[in-house]
């Protein structure tokens, strides 16, 4: 393997990484603070792609289109949180489980009804479209590169949210201590409601980013899905820091094993985490 | 009484990262012995008990039980060996009712715990034995009611039939009185008093009261060591015991 | 007494079942034969879920295996033998359920489900991209098992009818084996690792070893599901051990009602056949077309509002009882 075709792969398996991290970071603080397993969460990755698809045709624009996305599904996790969710807190997981999956099932069958079971293609902004040449056959797509940027810029926002802002505090003290919290006053049900919405915007966001370079298709959450339950696994529930180094190992590993053993590629994400739980079986990062 | 230990604890000692939670610590117990350990809240009292009962490997020093040494051993293969546990903090099975609490306990020690197609109630020894640790303990007249509907008081007395059930030679109670009204104190310190005739005890209580009635020997345990150890009487008069523990008040 | 009107409902249940093929349709026959097939699977998952508190996100993975084995093991134009390859399909899964559930049960909670999801997952994998599995096409059964004693065909398994009464027969010896087992030593200390699993490793009890046990015996039982179904159909592809198959046999178990048994059996033909009715065009017109969506929220409904699942609708307020159920 020559040189600019591995930093190709490394530069795929980064920018994977990090896109599953957008979406694993969500999950891990709906889990992690809420005690809320979401099997829907794919869906939110899936909607936020459609809506990006739909909206560029509308506006013409997908810059616009993100934007407007975001507003819409964080409204959409504000609306479900109040109505759904908020129920659950207290319930056994596996009733979250059942509603989740319920949701699925009906979060499927809209966005049939809304926007059909066809693949579309979405325009990467003309700004952005263009590749940076790298030896005379090979170059690399700007837009990644974007992607990646924006996914770390994200990922440092988290990070000053989460340590140096007072809801940050209170992401961190809900997470270890619920009813201490409550009892000293914070506004726990805020706290919920935001923090859900960020993880349903977050994954929506994902799918937006990533619309142009996966294309837009049906299955696209659940698998989504499944890996970044991976993700969050192997980095160890409620760390975002975790989920943020097992997004990038296994964006690598899931990369270079599709390259060097496509045969087996499918399964090295499993394999990872197998061996990763069986080694430490709470996560590299458990809190 | 001067029997030979059949617990004893040679340089025990557990750390946590920095904090030294137990510190070299040798203690023994002897059957028909009621011993108890006494010391303010964080001196390695209750991380003593799960040294011994399994809960906890030490980080280094022995402990000999009938001399083989079982420090590092799983909880299960210790309690196997003879030794009961009772919690500080009620470890019963809610859901199920009195009988079937200690019925299960006494399931632990049967060889045909794993027949699989014969119901569970046709092993009349472990009904057997179940009722007569729950005669023990004061709660026969409770049998069919379901574990969480007992009163604090009860629920304590049927973590103790637990451990009766399993057939002990040592027992470790910790803080069996905890949370408990006078009455219910009082049985419960009989209880303890009659259980001490046949068991070995490692008694851990605040309740000073109970502590001087019941015990035969007495450990003063501080930040994670022995202060000062021997009969009672004598323990309480030490000068060092009395300016760190006794002296401050309860 | 509460066991006493449980089991007459019980035997109404399977009397209603066994009379079922003089009134039904082929159409009808086969929808309740691949239902009662999936009751046992439902069953089986029961154990491990209800019982002894271990979500296995898993379990297609033996539901594929045990019908691979038969795949694999019937000769290409004759018919294999019911009595060497059921037991074979069962072993099968009672490996992969040792070897697996040695390593997977050393994890709890929801890395216990992940982990299960993986072993799954590579199961599958091995399935469609190698050579054993006969790739993403499967494999065709061409001639169904017989079952002989002694030179006569005691069922002929090809025939619809005497099929139905196999699936019914074994459902209902499933059924009965778990009930004993449940209700044995063995199946109280599973109780008792679910309700405080602490307290009984300090009573003494091996409980490593008890889930273990717990897993294989329902990886085996699994087994039988994946068997009958493969049978059914005579084909096998390696989307039967999809997580798509493990999460909807768990939403039977959760749905149906955890920890009851007929729960599994209960939520099994509801998911079914509701999704038959939801999908009838002659009933819903148009708007059958995304039954989907009415499927969705029912689900929705019944986890906000049920909380012991479908099975919780018709038994008294509980109360617990000897062994917590």
């Amino acid at each position: 393997m020559d040189f600019y075709f591995f930093l190709i792969q490394v530069l795929n398996g980064v920018q994977y990484g990090l896109l599953l991290f957008l979406v694993a970071s969500g999950l891990t603080l709906i889990f992690g603070i809420m005690g809320i397993i979401n099997l829907a969460h794919g869906s939110f990755y899936m909607l936020g792609a459609y809506l990006a698809w739909s909206l560029a045709q509308y506006t013409g624009s997908l810059t616009a289109a993100i934007a407007l996305g975001v507003v819409l599904t964080i409204a959409l996790g504000i609306a479900l949180e109040q109505v759904l969710f908020r129920h659950l807190y207290a319930r056994d997981h596996l009733y979250q489980v059942l509603l989740t999956y319920g949701l699925i099932l009906v979060f499927d069958e809209l966005r049939s009804m809304i926007w059909g079971d066809d693949v579309h293609g979405v325009a990467v902004p003309a700004l952005l479209a263009f590749s940076i040449p790298l030896t005379e056959n090979l170059s690399y797509p700007f837009y990644r590169l974007a992607m990646s940027a924006v996914c770390l810029v994200i990922a440092g926002a988290l990070w000053l949210l989460i340590r140096h802002t007072r809801l940050g505090m209170m992401i961190r003290a809900g997470a270890s201590n619920r009813e201490m919290v409550q009892a000293l006053g914070i506004n726990i049900r805020l706290v919920y409601t935001v923090v859900f919405a960020l993880g349903v915007a977050l994954a929506g966001f994902a799918g937006m980013l990533a619309a142009p370079v996966s294309s837009v298709f049906p299955s696209m959450g659940g698998q989504v899905l499944i890996i970044s339950f991976v993700v969050v696994v192997i980095g160890g529930i409620g760390s975002v820091w975790g989920a943020l180094a097992a997004a990038l190992l296994i964006g690598m590993a899931d990369t270079f094993g599709k390259v060097l053993v496509p045969e087996v590629s499918a399964a090295i994400v499993y394999l990872v985490m197998a061996a990763v739980l069986l080694w430490r079986p709470e996560g590299l990062f458990k809190r | 009484m001067a029997a030979e230990p059949i617990l004893r604890t040679e340089a025990l000692t557990r750390r946590f990262g920095g904090l030294t939670a137990v510190n070299d610590v040798r203690i023994d117990l002897r059957m028909g012995e009621i011993h108890a350990v006494i010391g303010p809240n964080g001196a390695g009292k209750s991380t003593l008990t799960n040294l011994l009962s399994g809960d906890l490997p030490p980080t280094s020093g022995r402990i000999l039980f009938r001399d083989r040494d079982i420090a590092g051993r799983t909880p299960h293969r210790i309690s196997r060996l003879g030794v009961g546990r009772s919690y500080q903090k009620t470890n019963i099975f809610k859901p199920f009712t009195v009988l079937e609490n200690c019925r299960l306990a006494a399931q632990s020690r049967a060889p045909h715990a794993l027949r699989i197609l014969s119901r569970a109630e046709r092993f009349r020894d472990l009904a057997r034995n179940a009722e007569a640790a729950l005669e023990l303990a004061g709660l026969a007249q409770r049998a069919d009611e379901i574990a969480a509907n007992l009163s604090h008081g009860e629920q304590r007395q049927l973590e103790i039939a637990m451990c009766l059930a399993t057939a002990p030679t040592l027992l470790l109670l910790d803080e069996p009185l905890a949370g408990m009204g006078a009455t219910e104190s009082a049985r419960m310190v009989e209880l303890i008093r009659a259980l001490g005739r046949d068991h070995a005890v490692m008694l851990i209580e605040h309740d000073m009261d109970a502590v001087f009635a019941v015990a035969q020997r007495l450990t003063v345990m501080v930040n994670g060591e022995v202060l000062e150890s021997g009969m009672p009487e004598a323990v309480r008069a030490s000068p060092a015991v009395q300016s760190a523990y006794l002296g401050h008040g309860e | 007494m509460n066991r006493r009107r449980s089991d007459i409902a019980l035997a109404a249940a399977l009397l209603a079942l066994a009379l079922f093929p003089l009134a039904g349709s082929t159409f009808y026959l086969q929808l309740v034969t691949k239902i009662m097939a999936m009751a046992i699977f439902a069953m089986s998952l029961d154990l491990l879920v209800g019982y002894t508190g271990l979500v296995s996100l898993g379990h297609a993975a033996f539901f594929g295996i045990a019908g691979y084995t038969l795949a694999l093991l019937s000769p290409q134009y004759e018919a294999a033998n019911l009595w060497t390859t059921l037991p074979a399909a069962m072993a099968a899964c009672a490996m992969f359920a040792l070897v697996t559930g040695a390593l997977v049960l050393r994890t709890s909670g929801i890395y216990f489900i992940m982990v299960t999801l993986a072993f799954a997952q590579m199961a599958y994998f091995v399935f469609h991209d190698t050579a054993l599995g006969g790739g993403s096409d499967g494999i065709y059964i061409y001639v169904k098992p017989e079952m002989k004693l002694a030179g006569r065909t005691l069922l002929d398994l090809g025939d619809l009818g005497q099929f139905y009464d196999l699936v019914l027969i074994l459902m209902t010896a499933v059924y009965l084996f778990l009930r004993r087992l449940l209700g044995s030593p063995f199946g109280r200390a599973l109780a008792g690792i679910r309700a405080n699993e602490q307290r009984m490793r300090s009573l003494g009890f091996p409980t490593f070893r008890y889930k273990l046990a717990a897993y294989v015996i329902a990886g085996a039982l699994a087994g039988i599901s994946g068997y009958l179904a493969a049978l059914q159909f005579g084909f096998v592809n390696p989307e039967i051990l999809s997580w798509h198959n493990s999460g909807i046999v768990l939403m039977m178990v959760i749905l149906g009602g955890m920890g009851t048994l007929h729960g599994a059996i209960i939520g099994a033909f509801a998911l079914v056949l509701l999704q038959e009715v939801l999908a009838n065009q002659a009933w819903f017109g148009e708007a059958a077309k995304h039954w989907q969506l009415a499927m969705g929220v029912l689900i929705v409904l019944v986890a906000l509002f049920l909380p012991r699942g479908l099975a919780g609708l018709g038994a008294r307020p509980r109360k617990g009882s000897a062994d917590g159920r």
